[in-house]
């Protein structure tokens, strides 16, 4: 036990970090051979995919075997939180490189095209808008014609699931203070509840992207609307899904008895990610579907 | 004394290099420039005045700094028995330090941002010019004049080979100059067709970029006539560095009269497109505008594997005709292949397909005539 | 059982042996040391990219490469030479020193730590694996600019995907450092008595954070625009090509201090140690390491004075830029006046840092130049900015990291350097340092555009000298190889305190330091 005063835990050599660097290789490769036809691109990409998968359940294992059987002491806990409160900083900038996409395309990009009546006659420019050889826009969720598209508008599905996410993060606050009073059974509960509210919230991203497609006219290729649309939601909805499936996790160990009241940093990380992933829905539904 | 032989090293190889180096320079060209090029606009006047200045102020504080750095280098060596002092800070220096070089800033963002006002300021022109970029070649349009042309490389592939030798404007002229009125202010708006490039002019003191669906604007006043040169400065591919600019500057009156000569040469070229050509004069023609193709498809139609196809033996320029018509009006939308109907007359298009059609191995004995082409715009 | 997971030993730990002793290693030393060979095998590879620009511009005409080729040299030079010779340079001094000079026992995350070194290699693989493809590597210039970037094949899609890789890699190192600066330090060792180099890279690490993620938005864009047709650059779809610039450079400019930061540390621990006198203005130098950072976020777009901002756009980025002048010239006037009054002595280390003050002074002059917008319209895009960046990138970065390796090589290693050598190794770096770069500035201001692979007559002298000069700098690197596995195979033994003025925690350890330092925190004073 690491009982000696002052000591941290440093780990023995592992291997899977490299087992994690060949998965990210060959992901990448693949679907870089995928993106351009290239013959086994899939299949390397899938191989990828597996080995990253299986590096993360035995690297994680291996974390959790440690803190289960106490190698683990404050100082430790200490590292793994500021490196969780860092991390969270890097998504934050990622998130922002593509809001600040949607700022100046909105803002200053579209504007100018407007202006420029020498290459682009008869662009009036406005936002939503999918450029002047784009299809033009139309009130939100109205069915569409060729040539036309329409935005999903914020106070349907979107409210909702504005309502969700900030929901589940109440409900996994709940659960976060069950397990400092040891109530486990109220922790379970609690922490199911979010990961169903999670849930539903994709499912209902997933419509709403079905609809998009089918009825609305509303593409990755729509213009710049589109693109930014896509990409700002996409990506939060990856980010949804991983949150999800961490917090499941969770939930599992949180059934196995995992976890005490002061020790518990891998609940608290899933936590606050869950909260980094609200908080931005936040930023989106104000500058996507809002405004 | 254990230094010795290191300097003396040193110095033998740092001489021997430089002696190789003046001896390898051909001094056919020495030119040796080591200033900005004397400037022939006012707007170039001024950065020249600018940079003069700014210019000074760096190499004062150079040699302030580094003076007073290598006077302790020397001075307070060990070897000359220098002790170390113990002082650590100084509150008052330090903010000397922060104040004064933060007043020589502003000293020198003064006269700069007037230059920029200057620079910025395009009312009252008395000439506008539209600049396209492609990849790579420059178009220029006068709209109020209605004249419109296509400057490109004139240096023959064998100087750049070094199968000749090279002329005196070695990369740096072209088929059709930008003619430009002396001591008129010309206003000047940027463009692309492709990807972005950069309109540049040392001498005139302005550079912009050419961007794709967006318009710059710039403006230039010559002070005098003459040939003026300049490149291409941003990188838009292979060809970045075959793509010069050139300039003539003509006095008021030899301007309006090239003007006439543009005006009737277009009536001209719209004359031809009516007419039905033989192959012979197709196949003339086609080889001259084949020229702007070549750059991607090779000079012997082999294309660059991987990156610009063949045209000999190609499927398209061996297959239906109307597909090929179709590619090179259209182009390809994605890549290089860019769609020529805006930037070749329907004589060009005709030729060049013609002659595609029967070259580099490629034998349908088909001939396109323009009247095919126009019927198609 | 579990006590021999803890690190309070030196010898009986149990490890793999041979490769994958490396391959597996959560110990900072051995990752340290992995991560300066990768570097200086990237230093070769790009290196050897730059003779081939080099020799290809020797003369005018085409006589070695063709001028798809010659971009792909030039894009991929500097891509090998930034994310793979300087970053991962620097945090191999990082893993290597903090640890030491904090006086913790291993980075704050091993495991970590290994995975983003292991990373790298895969990444470089695919960069390079890039020119096997067809279509060849990215020749779009290293700051890959859309619309150019939308074109081009297979090798594009698999560069972007090695920036992911190595976005993965410096965010996770950079994670790393910061938790191990603010969390393992020895319990007296407070935040400012760390020393510089340490402060340095916590704010380095920062900085790495806040905009790696940023270009991997930039380039997941590109990507998006070339497969999935998205329109983020694409005027037609109401995007912008100048989106892409203002994104990468928002990225962009805080990375050029990313690489010279850690520079500024190791400057910071050499020339005191020579000087035999303590730092000058400890404080202002964290201060002003600090207001170079928080400048950095808002200067980006003077690298883009010429795509036709509006007049404020201008104004606002001139200033701000003119701005961070100031607090690095804090940092050069505290150096000075360290060495100012100080009982010197010149071993390699010290000239290399002395050559760096000088030559990073240079550079950072003619960067002030360029940040006056209209001076910038004749500057930019030409050799002077080339100029202008070897002389902050080499002169500072590269040369900065060569000072380091002799400074903290015998406490590594156990073994002194041969002087005699180092000595002559840094005065034909320096020599022919300056007879590549210095005429480049010439170049620039006579109106030679980069990135172009012939030119025009008049350029030719200079362009020989340079050329010229460039040989020599490349085959004086081959010295430095020698020179540095002549050390760790043997030679005079190094004291613990390697030199007579050093002075910090990493010089109270043997030399070479144990496998495993400080099981115990040490005391600091
Ligand atoms: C280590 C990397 C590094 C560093 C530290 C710097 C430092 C600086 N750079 Fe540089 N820069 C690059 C790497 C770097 N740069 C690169 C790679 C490019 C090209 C990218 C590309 O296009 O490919 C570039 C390009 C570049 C441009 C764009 C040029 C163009 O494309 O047109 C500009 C313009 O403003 C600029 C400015 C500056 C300034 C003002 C500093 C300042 O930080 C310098 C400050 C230092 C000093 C000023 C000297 C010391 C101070 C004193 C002695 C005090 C007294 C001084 C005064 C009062 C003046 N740089
Ligand atoms: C840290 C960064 C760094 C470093 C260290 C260097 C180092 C060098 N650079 Fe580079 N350079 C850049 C960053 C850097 N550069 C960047 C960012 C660009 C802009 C790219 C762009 O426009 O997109 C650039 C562009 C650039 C150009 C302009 C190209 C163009 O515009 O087309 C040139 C031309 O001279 C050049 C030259 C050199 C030379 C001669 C060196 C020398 O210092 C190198 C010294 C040589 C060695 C250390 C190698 C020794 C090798 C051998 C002896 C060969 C034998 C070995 C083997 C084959 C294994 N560089
Ligand atoms: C900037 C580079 C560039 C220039 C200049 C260029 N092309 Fe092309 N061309 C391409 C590319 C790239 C393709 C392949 C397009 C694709 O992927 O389908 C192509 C395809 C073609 C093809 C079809 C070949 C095949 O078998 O697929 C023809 C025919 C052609 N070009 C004709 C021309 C003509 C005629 C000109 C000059 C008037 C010209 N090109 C100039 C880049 C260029
Ligand atoms: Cu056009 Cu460079
Ligand atoms: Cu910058």
């Amino acid at each position: 036990m690491s009982g000696v005063p002052g000591s941290y835990y440093l780990p023995n050599p592992s291997v899977w970090p490299i087992i994690g660097s060949i998965g990210l290789f060959s992901l990448a490769l693949g679907f870089a051979m995928l993106l351009n036809d290239v013959g086994a691109g899939p299949w390397i990409m899938l191989c990828g995919v597996a080995i990253i998968l299986y590096m993360m359940a035995g690297w994680f294992g291996t974390v959790i075997g440690e803190s289960e059987s106490g190698h683990y002491n404050d100082h430790v806990d200490m590292s793994f939180r500021l490196s969780m409160g860092w991390f969270i900083f890097s998504e934050i900038m990622f998130f922002a490189g593509f809001f600040g996409a949607l700022f100046y395309a909105r803002m200053l990009a579209v504007p100018w095209l407007a202006d420029t009546e020498l290459l682009w006659p008869g662009y009036g420019g406005g936002w939503p808008t999918a450029g002047p050889e784009g299809e033009t826009a139309i009130a939100a969720d109205t069915p569409v014609q060729a040539g036309q598209f329409s935005t999903i508008g914020a106070w349907g599905i979107p409210f909702v699931n504005t309502a969700i996410l900030l929901t589940s993060s109440v409900t996994v606050t709940i659960a976060h203070w069950a397990l400092k009073n040891n109530d486990r059974g109220k922790l379970v509960l609690w922490l199911a509840i979010t990961v169903v509210l999670g849930a539903i919230f994709l499912v209902l991203q997933a419509m709403e992207y079905i609809h998009a497609y089918s009825e609305l006219g509303l593409t990755l290729g729509t213009g710049v609307y589109g693109a930014t649309f896509f990409m700002l939601t996409g990506f939060h909805g990856f980010h949804v899904t991983i949150g999800a499936i961490i917090l499941t996790v969770i939930l599992f160990r949180c059934i196995r008895g995992h976890f005490k009241p002061k020790y518990h940093f891998a609940f608290e990380a899933a936590a606050w990610y869950w909260h980094f992933v609200d908080t931005v829905w936040v930023g989106l539904f104000i500058f996507v579907y809002v405004l | 004394m254990m230094k010795m032989p290191v300097f003396r090293i040193t110095a033998i190889t740092s001489f021997l290099t430089g002696t190789a180096a003046f001896i390898a320079a051909p001094n056919l060209y020495a030119e040796w420039g080591l200033n900005l090029p004397p400037p022939s606009s006012p707007v170039a006047a001024d950065i020249l005045d600018l940079h003069n200045m700014i210019m000074l102020v760096c190499l004062i504080i150079l040699i302030i700094v580094s003076g007073a750095m290598f006077w302790s280098v020397f001075r307070h060596r060990k070897s000359r028995g220098a002790v170390a002092a113990k002082f650590s800070h100084s509150t008052k220096l330090e903010i000397v330090w922060t104040i004064i070089p933060f007043l020589i800033l502003v000293g020198m963002a003064i006269p700069s941002t007037n230059v920029l006002l200057k620079m910025e300021d395009t009312t009252d022109s008395t000439l506008t010019i539209k600049v396209t970029g492609y990849q790579w070649k420059w178009r220029y349009e006068y709209p109020e004049q209605g004249i419109s042309f296509f400057s490109t490389l004139s240096t023959a592939r064998d100087q750049i080979e070094n199968k000749a030798d090279k002329g005196e404007n070695y990369l740096l002229e072209v088929d059709n100059p930008i003619v430009l009125p002396e001591g008129r202010k010309v206003r000047i708006l940027l463009t692309a067709n492709d990807v972005i490039h950069a309109w540049w002019i040392p001498k005139f003191g302005v550079k912009k970029d050419a961007i794709p669906g967006y318009i710059n604007e710039m403006w230039v006043n010559v002070d005098e006539p003459g040939t003026y040169r300049g490149q291409c400065a941003e990188l838009c591919g292979k060809d970045h560095g075959y793509m010069p600019i050139v300039a003539e500057v003509l006095s008021e009156q030899d301007f309006n009269a090239w003007v006439e000569s543009q005006t009737q040469l277009q009536a001209v070229a719209d004359e031809a497109a009516d007419k039905t050509w033989s192959s012979e004069e197709l196949m003339a023609r086609g080889k001259e505008v084949y020229g702007q193709c070549a750059a991607c498809h090779g000079a012997e139609g082999q294309g660059v594997p991987g990156a610009f196809p063949a045209i000999a033996g190609s499927a398209i320029a061996t297959g239906p005709i109307d597909s090929h018509v179709d590619l090179v009006m259209n182009g390809r939308p994605g890549t290089a292949m860019a769609a020529f109907k805006t930037q070749l007359n329907d004589l060009d298009v005709a030729a060049v397909i013609t002659y595609q059609r029967n070259s580099f191995g490629n034998n349908t004995g088909d001939a396109v005539q323009p009247a095919e082409i126009k019927a198609k715009r | 059982m579990a006590t021999a997971d803890i690190a309070h030993h030196d010898d009986h730990d149990h490890h793999p042996y041979g490769f994958m002793r490396w391959v597996t290693t959560t110990n900072h030393k051995d990752i340290g040391t992995m991560y300066l060979i990768f570097s200086l095998v990237m230093f070769f590879v790009g290196g050897a990219m730059a003779m081939m620009i080099r020799a290809e511009l020797f003369q005018p005409g085409l006589q070695v490469i063709d001028p798809q080729t010659f971009n792909m040299m030039t894009t991929m030079h500097a891509l090998i030479m930034i994310f793979g010779a300087v970053m991962p340079g620097f945090v191999g001094f990082a893993n290597w020193q903090i640890p030491l000079m904090i006086g913790a026992p291993d980075m704050a995350l091993p495991r970590l730590n290994n995975w983003s070194f292991w990373i790298l290699p895969f990444a470089f693989t695919m960069l390079l694996g890039t020119l096997l493809v067809e279509g060849g590597g990215p020749a779009g210039g290293w700051t890959l600019y859309a619309p150019l970037s939308i074109q081009g094949g297979m090798g594009v899609d698999m560069t972007i995907l090695a920036i992911h890789m190595m976005g993965i890699s410096s965010v996770l190192g950079a994670i790393n450092v910061i938790v191990t600066i603010f969390n393992m330090r020895a319990p007296s060792m407070t935040l400012m008595k760390m020393p510089l180099f340490v402060w340095t890279w916590l704010i380095t690490a920062f900085l790495l954070i806040a905009v790696m993620p940023v270009l991997a938005g930039a380039v997941t864009m590109l990507l998006t625009d070339r497969h999935f047709g998205t329109a983020f650059f694409d005027p037609a779809g109401g995007g912008d090509p100048v989106l892409f610039q203002h994104v990468f450079w928002f990225f962009g400019h805080p990375e050029v201090y990313i690489l010279i930061l850690p520079a500024f540390g190791v400057i910071s621990e050499i020339i005191p140690t020579f000087a035999r006198k303590p730092l000058f203005g400890y404080d202002s130098m964290v201060f002003a390491t600090a207001g170079i950072a928080f400048l950095s976020f808002i200067v980006w777009a003077h690298h883009m004075f010429t795509v036709g901002m509006p007049l404020t756009g201008e104004l606002f980025f001139m200033y701000s830029t003119m701005l961070i002048a100031v607090p690095t010239g804090v940092k050069v006037f505290n150096w000075i006046s360290t060495m100012w009054r100080g009982s010197m002595t010149f071993e390699t280390p010290m000239l290399f840092a002395v050559a760096v003050v000088f030559l990073f002074t240079i550079g950072g002059l003619s960067g002030l130049m360029l940040a006056i917008t209209p001076a910038d319209f004749q500057y930019h895009d030409t050799y002077f900015v080339v100029a202008h960046f070897h002389y902050v990138l080499f002169s500072g970065s590269i040369m900065a990291m060569m000072g380091a390796v002799y400074y903290w090589l015998p406490k590594w290693t156990g073994h002194m350097y041969n002087e005699k050598l180092g000595q002559l190794h840094f005065w034909l770096t320096a020599i022919f340092f300056n007879i590549t770069f210095f005429p480049q500035h010439f170049l620039g201001l006579a109106g030679m555009p980069r990135r172009i692979p012939d030119y025009a007559l008049q350029f030719t002298e200079f362009n020989v000298v340079s050329s010229i000069g460039a040989f020599g700098l490349g085959i004086a690197q081959l010295l430095f190889v020698y020179i540095v596995v002549q050390t760790i195979r043997g030679g005079q033994k190094a004291s613990d305190e390697v030199w007579e003025g050093s002075h910090g925690l990493e010089w109270t350890l043997p030399s070479p330091p144990p496998y495993h330092t400080f099981a115990t925190p040490p005391q600091v004073r």
